[in-house]
Formats: structure tokens, C-alpha cells, sequence
């Protein structure tokens, strides 16, 4: 299987510009990518590294691509937009945000079109064959917590979208570069110093991003689909000590029905699914100021002290 | 010049063979269909077999979902409709998607809708809108010059939005503009509409009214960005009414009462064109006789092939931009006289629509 990392920065980037453009497999799905930013590309380069090529004749999920709009205005004010089978479903934004709105747009062909699953916004890892689902708005620490428990042992399923599969009732793996967001770059950068950001861009509407990227057996473990077993409801709150609480089944399923993207897709489908899903998960209200002793917390939870957990 | 694959006009025009498309082809076709709002129709099981690659089944499977959601929001919606117009006591006449989803139609299966359409007698208009706004729906356009326009020229109210579950309607009084060139006499379309049995008060329009509505509403529009899926609609009603021997003379019979032989010309040409639609040579020839003079006939002919196609750049024919900016100005042409079009273009090129507001209330701020 031929991955990114096999290529020449030159032949990625030659890919890019072309009309096939660069076809890489991203868990459940295959982006055709194509650009002619260089930045763009040297991101791609980096935080894709580990994903499978696919070869010419493979199906194609989104073709999707990064450009200049054309016009006088890309002198004076560089800017880039997204563009998916041919529309452009975003206002521009400023030149050097070309990667993250690459990812954004990646996830608004995820959670736009793809109703084979049922979507969560919600961070999702795996431990010991069970998945915690963390469905969380942003400013959270959502993404905090799940970078630091993906470096404390976790499998990564995907730092945005939870996609339950409707037959199965399991998360599908869709892992992708993890974006964290201001003081949690240092935080996580603290937490685990080997952390290499492939993508780091000032300024944009949510402040400054980074991007690292998804973990070697991530990557490599994306058919292998989980069983959720955890909700929790992630909250920072500066200067609290690690709390687990438990959390009413019909408030944690609520929270699962504001944090899907396609819930009224599904109907009454969606109702049962979320219904089993609570059904067989333990569901917890979680807050957190410290990292470390968050992920050991979480290290309880998936050795089944939870009862030990300060409830 | 070739002309770039219409995948999607193929998948509807010989569904039978797709069977030996590469992946690459699927590929193309689904990004086609998706764009033109069409990716459940192609998806429709083709004879029990499902000729898509594995890897597919993803979107098709969304599209499906997608579909039935839509169709059981359009049918919640006119649950919610019935009761807040059940004191009415007027003909309530669905159009376009909702016609076809309540009906029970084959154009309700795998389409994109946006709203439901209803269209009530003039005389009821000013009641039904008030009881749609008990119910929840408030109008969108709020410029006074938005208001005029669609109050005093179109032949709808500016669309209703639904306060809380954003379900648009578009009120209609008739099927063409005040100001059109053509005006069928709405009564006519009242008078032979179809009572929608289980919904008391709703009514469909007759069949044939109902293809001649559908071809109107494509031929005479500025916008062609539905085009396709349009046509594919005509297509559908065209076979599934051609199953009652009587169709096709009412057809004909229709269209010269109502005045819209001309629409219904090129309805029937270019769905036989495209998408082969099944029409008699006699109707066909009934209809040619409402076909534009010589000169005009092979431009417009030129034009509507460019516009009748996928709406995705990878479809796009040469001139599809020139013929799709000349549907803009005709779409306009034929809907206001010369004096009234020149002054609507005007203050939407200036904005002056925009800055007028609707005067608001003396405690209101700002």
C-alpha cells in the first residue's frame, strides 16, 4: 500500500496541482485534493504523511480544492476559498489560512452530505475495544482532552465527528489532523513534547490554530470500527481539580441530540439509534483544569474504577 | 467542439447502462448528480440491481435517507398547513413537490426540495396568509420594494418562513405573473383540480394542468439552476399520465385553453430530446404548430440544449454562459411590459430595493 510518505515533496505537490489531483484515503472515505498553494501543500505533505494513496481508479468521495479566487483583490489582500464539486460553500478567508479552511471544509463534506451515518459533533477514542464519545461544543476542551488522552494511550477515531454507522450502533473511524486552538497548543505541547505541528496559522476567526497530526496506528486501525461504551460531557473550568460525575441518561442523550448534524435526517431512526447508544453507554459530566490529571482519570474510567471516580 | 459528458442526463436517459462505468464514471456521475440536485433519482434501484461500485453505497445510502426525510418533513408540514387553513373555505391547491409527495407521484422519489408551494384563490389570499402567520410563518422580504414587487406584480407572496422550523411556503394566487405576457385565467385551474383524498381541503391540479404548470414553471423561469431536475420531473409525469388513453388529447386541449402552447412546445420537444420521453407523433405535431417563427426557433433551440444539462462546470458545454445569461434576460422579459422591467433592473442594479425598508412602527429603535 502505497502512503504519502512514500512520495517525493515534489511529486505530492505535483499531484496537487494536477487535474487528478492527490487521492488519499481518509478512513471511510477518499479526498481528491487539489491545490496550487504551496503552503497548502507542505501542510498536506506533513500532516498526512501516514494516509494510504489510492490509485487512479478508485472511487471518489469529495473532490475538493484550495485556491485563489481569481480577481484583482488576491494583490492587495490574499485570499483563498474552498471549493467541492464545483460550489463554493464558504466566504472566502484571508491567504494563509489555506490548511485549516482545507479542513473545515474536509469535515463540511462529512457532516453535509454523508447521512450513512449519524454525526456527532464530538471527539471519539478507543480504549480496550470500548469508545468514549466526547460531544462537546466548541471552547470546551474537548480537543484539549482528547489530544492529551491520545497521547496517554488512546486511539484516535477522530477529534470532530463522531460517525455512528445506523446497522452496527459502532463509531467509524475517521482520523484527521487534530486542530487545538490558543493556550491549548502550549498546554498540549507541555503535556507531551514530542508533538509536531504540521500547520500553525494566526489569526483566524477562531484565533490562532495548529494542526498535529493523527497518530501512526490511527491511521493504520481506521477499518476498525468501536463499540461506544463512554459519554462524557468534557468541561475546562480554570483551576478545578479533575471531577467525574455521573450524568442522567435522558440529559446525556439530549446533549447527543444538540450535537448532531444530522439528527433530523434520521427521523425517528436517529431516536432509537441515540436511544441504544445511551443504553449502552456509562455517561458522566467531566471537568478539568489539568490535563495530566485528566488523562489519569480517564485511565480509571477504562480500567472500570469509575465508581472511584469521585462520584 | 465536443461537447463534456452529461453523466446524469445518461443515468436517466439509459439506466440500464451504467453496469460497465469505471469507478472513475461513478465517480464523475455522483459529483453531477449532486449538484444537480438528482443524486436519489440516478440512485433509484435500476430493475433490482444496483449497478454502483461497493464504495458507493455510502451515498447512495444518504441520498435515500436524505430523500424520505424530505418527503415526511413535506408531509408533517402539510398536517401543520391543514389545521392552520382548515377555516378557509376555499380550494387549497398544492403545487410542484408537494403536489407530487402528496399525490403519491413518481417525480416525489429522489428529489431535493426547498418548499412547499400552495396555491389559494385570490379572493382567499389576504385570509390565508393571516392564519398561516397565527401558525407560525412570517413573511422573509422585508424592503417595501420587495413587498410591492412580489404583491402587486408576482403571482405569489414573498416566500413564509417558519418561525421556529424554518419550512419555507410560497403562497400563490396563480401559476404566472401578474405582469406576464402569458396569463392563463386561474379560475380554469381551480375549476378542474383534484381533491387529495385523506386531506380534506387540499386539492392537486389535474393532471394535464399539472404538466403544463411543471413546463411553464421551467420555460418561462430566469434561473436554470434546477433546469435539469425539472425536466426530469416532466419527464416523469409525462409516462406515469401516459398510461390513461385520455391524456394526451386533454394535454393538447389544455394547453390552447389555458394559452400555454408555446411552454408546452417546448416541454414536450426537449424532454423527448434529452431524456426521451415516450410523446405520440400527433401531439408532438399538435404542439409544433406553437413553435417559435424559423428564425427564432434554432437559437432558442441552441439555447435551451445549453440550459436543459447538469448544472456542474464538468458538464458545461460552450455558450453555456451566454445562453444561460440569455434565459436570465428572456425569464425577465416575458414576466414585466418593457417600462416595468427596465425600472425593477434598474433599482435592483442600483440596490435601491435593499435600502428601502418597510416603514417600521414609531416606538420601534433604530
Amino acid at each position: 500500500m502505497l502512503t504519502l510518505d512514500q512520495l517525493s515533496y515534489d511529486d505530492t505537490r505535483h499531484r496537487l496541482q494536477g487535474r487528478d489531483g492527490l487521492r488519499l484515503r481518509m478512513g471511510p472515505f477518499v479526498a481528491q485534493i487539489r491545490t496550487r498553494l504551496s503552503n497548502v501543500a507542505r501542510s498536506v505533505a506533513s500532516l498526512y504523511a501516514g494516509y494510504p494513496v489510492v490509485d487512479d481508479d478508485a472511487f471518489v468521495d469529495f473532490q475538493v480544492s484550495v485556491r485563489k479566487p481569481a480577481g484583482l483583490r488576491q494583490w492587495t489582500h490574499p485570499q483563498v476559498t474552498f471549493g467541492f464539486d464545483g460550489q463554493e460553500p464558504f466566504n472566502p478567508l484571508p491567504g494563509d489560512q489555506g490548511f485549516p479552511l482545507l479542513e473545515w471544509g474536509l469535515n463540511w463534506c462529512v457532516y453535509a452530505n454523508c447521512h450513512q451515518y449519524l454525526i456527532l459533533h464530538a471527539a471519539v477514542l478507543e480504549r480496550g475495544g470500548r469508545a468514549l464519545i466526547l460531544p462537546a461544543p466548541s471552547g470546551s476542551g474537548k480537543s484539549t482532552l482528547c489530544a492529551g488522552l491520545l497521547f496517554a494511550g488512546w486511539r484516535l477515531l477522530s477529534d470532530e465527528l463522531a460517525l455512528i454507522c445506523p446497522d452496527t450502533g459502532r463509531l467509524v473511524p475517521h482520523p484527521r489532523p487534530v486542530s487545538l486552538k490558543n493556550d491549548s497548543i502550549d498546554v498540549i505541547r507541555r503535556f507531551a513534547p514530542q508533538v509536531r505541528f504540521g500547520s500553525r496559522v494566526e489569526e483566524t476567526v477562531k484565533g490562532v490554530v495548529a494542526h498535529f497530526a493523527a497518530p501512526p496506528d490511527a491511521i493504520l486501525k481506521s477499518n476498525e470500527h468501536a463499540m461506544p461504551a463512554w459519554v462524557v460531557l468534557p468541561k475546562y473550568s480554570a483551576g478545578c481539580p479533575a471531577t467525574l460525575q455521573a450524568l442522567d441518561k435522558a440529559k446525556g442523550f439530549m446533549q447527543l441530540v444538540q450535537n448532531a448534524f444530522n439528527y433530523e435526517v434520521f427521523g425517528i431512526e436517529g431516536f432509537r439509534l441515540l436511544g441504544s447508544v445511551m443504553d449502552r453507554c456509562a455517561c458522566f459530566s467531566f471537568e478539568y483544569s489539568r490535563v495530566p490529571e485528566a488523562v489519569d482519570m480517564f485511565a480509571r474510567l477504562a480500567d472500570g474504577q469509575a465508581a472511584a471516580c469521585g462520584r | 467542439m465536443t461537447w463534456p459528458d452529461d453523466l446524469v442526463v445518461e443515468a436517466l436517459r439509459a439506466p440500464q447502462t451504467l453496469a460497465g462505468w469505471s469507478n472513475a464514471r461513478w465517480s464523475a456521475l455522483f459529483r453531477q448528480a449532486r449538484a444537480a440536485g438528482l443524486l436519489g433519482r440516478v440512485t433509484r434501484p435500476v430493475e433490482a440491481a444496483s449497478p454502483w461500485p461497493n464504495a458507493a453505497q455510502g451515498h447512495v445510502d444518504a441520498a435515500r435517507r436524505l430523500g424520505l426525510a424530505q418527503q415526511t418533513e413535506i408531509r408533517r408540514e402539510l398536517k401543520f398547513i391543514e389545521s392552520a387553513l382548515a377555516d378557509l373555505h376555499a380550494p387549497i391547491v398544492l403545487l410542484k413537490g408537494a403536489a407530487y409527495v402528496a399525490a403519491d407521484l413518481p417525480p416525489a422519489q429522489g428529489r431535493v426540495f426547498s418548499d412547499i408551494d400552495l396555491m389559494v384563490p385570490k379572493a382567499a389570499l389576504a385570509r390565508s396568509e393571516s392564519s398561516l402567520m397565527v401558525a407560525g410563518w412570517m413573511t422573509t422580504h422585508h424592503s417595501a420594494y420587495d413587498q410591492r414587487y412580489y404583491r402587486e406584480w408576482m403571482h405569489e407572496l414573498p416566500p413564509m418562513q417558519h418561525v421556529q422550523r424554518q419550512t419555507t411556503i410560497d403562497l400563490h394566487h396563480t401559476i404566472l405573473p401578474e405582469t406576464c405576457r402569458l396569463r392563463p385565467d386561474p379560475r380554469m385551474l381551480f375549476d378542474k383540480a383534484v381533491a387529495l383524498p385523506g386531506h380534506p381541503g387540499f386539492h392537486v391540479l389535474c393532471p394535464a394542468d399539472m404538466v403544463l404548470h411543471s413546463m411553464t414553471h421551467l420555460f418561462m423561469n430566469d434561473d436554470m439552476s434546477h433546469a435539469l431536475r425539472d425536466l426530469s420531473d416532466i419527464d416523469l409525469l409525462l409516462r406515469h399520465f401516459a398510461l390513461d388513453a385520455g391524456f394526451w388529447p386533454e394535454l393538447t386541449t389544455r394547453a390552447r385553453a389555458l394559452n400555454l402552447q408555446r411552454p408546452l412546445f417546448y416541454g414536450l420537444h426537449h424532454a423527448a430530446a434529452v431524456l426521451g420521453t415516450p410523446v405520440p407523433s400527433g401531439a408532438l405535431a399538435e404542439a409544433e404548430r406553437s413553435a417559435p417563427p424559423a428564425p427564432v426557433r434554432p437559437l432558442m433551440n441552441a439555447i435551451w440544449r445549453r440550459a436543459l444539462r447538469t448544472p456542474h462546470h464538468d458538464a458545461r458545454p460552450p455558450l453555456a454562459g451566454a445562453a444561460l445569461f440569455a434565459l436570465y434576460l428572456r425569464g425577465h422579459w416575458l414576466r414585466m411590459p418593457p417600462a416595468l422591467l427596465a425600472r425593477h433592473l434598474t433599482i435592483k442594479a442600483l440596490g435601491l430595493h435593499r435600502r428601502a425598508e418597510a416603514p417600521k412602527s414609531p416606538d420601534t429603535p433604530g
